[in-house]
């Protein structure tokens, strides 16, 4: 039943010209920093090539790319994640769902699962470029992997907010500007400089991007993946019970 | 009443806030049986239909779907339930297969089922031609049939059409009716409407609410007996007299009514054959003789007009 609604999901999004437009306008910025990179890689390769443990082709074309395109999805995902619930609230659609014998937890998990779907399959198209890569020299497989883990698990976390947020609002742009706030709100907030440690430390854990550096530099470590699994569990939870709640007070 | 009986609604209490939408509404529907429910706007019709279905849950009371208690096993109970809503749930942008195959497979009708169950619900909505067409396309009697296939699809045992006919023309309405009667022999509907002639032709059951509240549960053959009526109306050209009326037999009592006209009331047998006799003899000069026919819009009137013009006063005060 989850997959059903899954599967749905995904389709209707490849309804509208929306992830289209999406996938051919990452892919068109990507690929222009992707030959930037390289240019930049290509400049300076000689020099490098004097200096032992020099950042290699990985260090210097995929970081950057899968950090940007971290970045840049943030800003996207919103737009991904808007009508989730909001567009079934506003077309009354949602009675469909919540009257067949489904689980509020099914069709969330469905909505979730068709969302991270769809982004499996951007960063699939994305992570080609630096794949082809392979035609001309070796990269550190390690690293790109991690970094594309890391990539999955932080979109996950981005579809969890989205569809929570989705799921307060009939209107889809507020429900995009609200997440867009959040996400943006998560990934400065270790910008605030402060004497204390404490707090710094704690603002530090709490941004969504630390644990994404972590990631990118090859680190797998249980500590950055629970981080975005409870951030994405919590945001689930909360959707289940917003539309449980919504139930209630009608 | 020895059918299986489908829904069982006990004391049903739903609140906006500290407004009251729906007050001790307690019913039954039984198989076979097709259940008008009929209010003015705003008297919670539609917020009962969504109690019963799952959408909204109730402030207090019990709903039990084929002895199912609805919160205790939600997806059992809801499994036999088909729901269409005031506003067909329709994705516009899925043409009326997809839709209709998706529907099938979040009500867990078996793989090899889902072709039939669609096209009979097709067929029987009278959507053969429009299967490939973008719902958002179809014009608003369309989408309406799109939804009750919707609701009918997987065969279940209610059905909740929340005013089916709307934005229909009448030769689909006729149609609409027609299946509405056909389903109701096998299984339990409950239907909302302000039409009232359609309660008429399509219920064996009708309920009025009004304000929330339950104020008038009959079957239908009851109440057809009831608005046949125990009097008559008569009318003469020459001013008649209530005495000489009186005294024939069979009628109960007579009020005289402006302009030549009087009501006589009775209890068994039409006195019309006297009434005409007594008239034609006393040269009166018959104008008028009816049967005072009550209408289930007068009941309905009655119902729900008296105690609004009160409405109105406390919500003043308020």
């Amino acid at each position: 039943m989850i997959l059903t609604i899954a599967l749905r999901e995904l389709k209707n999004l490849f309804l509208s010209p929306l992830a289209w437009s999406i996938l051919a306008v990452l892919q068109l910025i990507m690929a222009w920093l992707f030959l930037s990179q390289i240019d930049i890689f290509a400049m300076v390769q000689p020099r490098l090539a004097g200096i032992e443990g020099a950042p290699g082709v990985t260090d210097f074309v995929v970081v950057p790319v899968l950090q940007t395109t971290g970045f840049i999805l943030l800003m996207i995902s919103p737009a991904l994640t808007m009508r989730v619930f909001s567009d079934e609230k506003r077309n009354r659609t949602l009675t469909l769902l919540m009257s067949a014998p489904i689980s509020m937890t099914e069709i969330v998990l469905g909505k979730f699962l068709g969302i991270t779907l769809f982004f499996l399959l951007l960063l699939a198209m994305l992570s080609l470029m630096p794949l082809s890569l392979y035609a001309g020299t070796s990269l550190d497989g390690g690293k790109l992997l991690a970094g594309l883990l890391g990539l999955s698990l932080l979109l996950m976390t981005f579809a969890a907010i989205g569809i929570f947020m989705s799921s307060l609002t009939e209107q889809p742009v507020v429900a995009a500007i609200s997440t867009f706030g959040l996400l943006i709100l998560l990934w400065i907030i270790d910008w605030s400089g402060g004497e204390n440690e404490k707090v710094t430390g704690l603002f530090h854990y709490l941004s969504i991007q630390t644990h994404l550096e972590y990631f990118l530099k090859g680190l797998v470590s249980t500590t950055d993946a629970a981080y975005y699994l409870l951030l994405t569990l919590t945001f689930l939870l909360l959707s289940i019970r917003r539309l449980d709640q919504q139930r209630l007070t009608g | 009443m020895d059918a299986k009986i489908l829904i069982h609604v006990e004391q049903l209490y739903r609140y906006y806030g500290h407004h009251p939408a729906v007050e001790d509404v307690s019913f039954e529907l039984a198989l076979g049986e097709v259940l008008g429910f009929l209010g003015p706007n705003g008297a919670g019709k539609s917020t009962t239909m969504q109690m019963i279905t799952g959408n909204l849950a109730p402030s207090a009371g019990q709903i039990c779907i084929n002895g199912v208690d609805l919160l205790d096993a939600p997806g059992l109970a809801k499994a036999g339930i088909g729901y269409l809503p005031e506003q067909p749930p329709v994705y516009r942008d899925l043409t009326v297969d997809e839709y209709l195959y998706y529907c099938a497979r979040l009500h867990r009708v078996a793989r090899n089922q889902r072709g039939p169950c669609v096209s009979r619900a097709k067929q029987r909505c009278g959507l053969s031609g429009v299967d490939r067409r973008l719902i958002g396309n179809l014009s608003k009697g369309y989408q309406q049939r799109v939804g009750i296939a919707q609701a009918i699809l997987h065969n279940p045992a209610i059905v909740v059409l929340d005013e089916p006919t709307v934005g229909l023309d009448p030769n689909q309405i006729r149609d609409i009716r027609n299946l509405i009667r056909e389903l109701g022999e096998n299984h339990g509907i409950i239907l909302s409407t302000h039409i009232l002639p359609e309660v008429q032709a399509t219920c064996s059951r009708v309920q009025i609410i009004h304000r929330g509240r339950l104020v008038f549960s009959e079957h239908m053959a009851e109440l057809e007996r009831r608005l046949a009526g125990h009097a008559l109306i008569l009318e003469t050209r020459a001013p008649l007299e209530v005495e000489t009326l009186q005294q024939l037999p069979g009628i109960d009592n007579v009020t005289a009514l402006a302009g030549n006209r009087a009501r006589l009331h009775f209890d068994t047998t039409s006195p019309a054959e006297a009434v005409a006799a007594c008239v034609a003899s006393q040269g009166w000069g018959l104008v008028e003789l009816a049967l005072d026919r009550q209408t289930l819009e007068q009941v309905f009137i009655d119902l729900t007009c008296s105690d609004a013009t009160a409405g109105n006063e406390t919500g003043a005060a308020a």
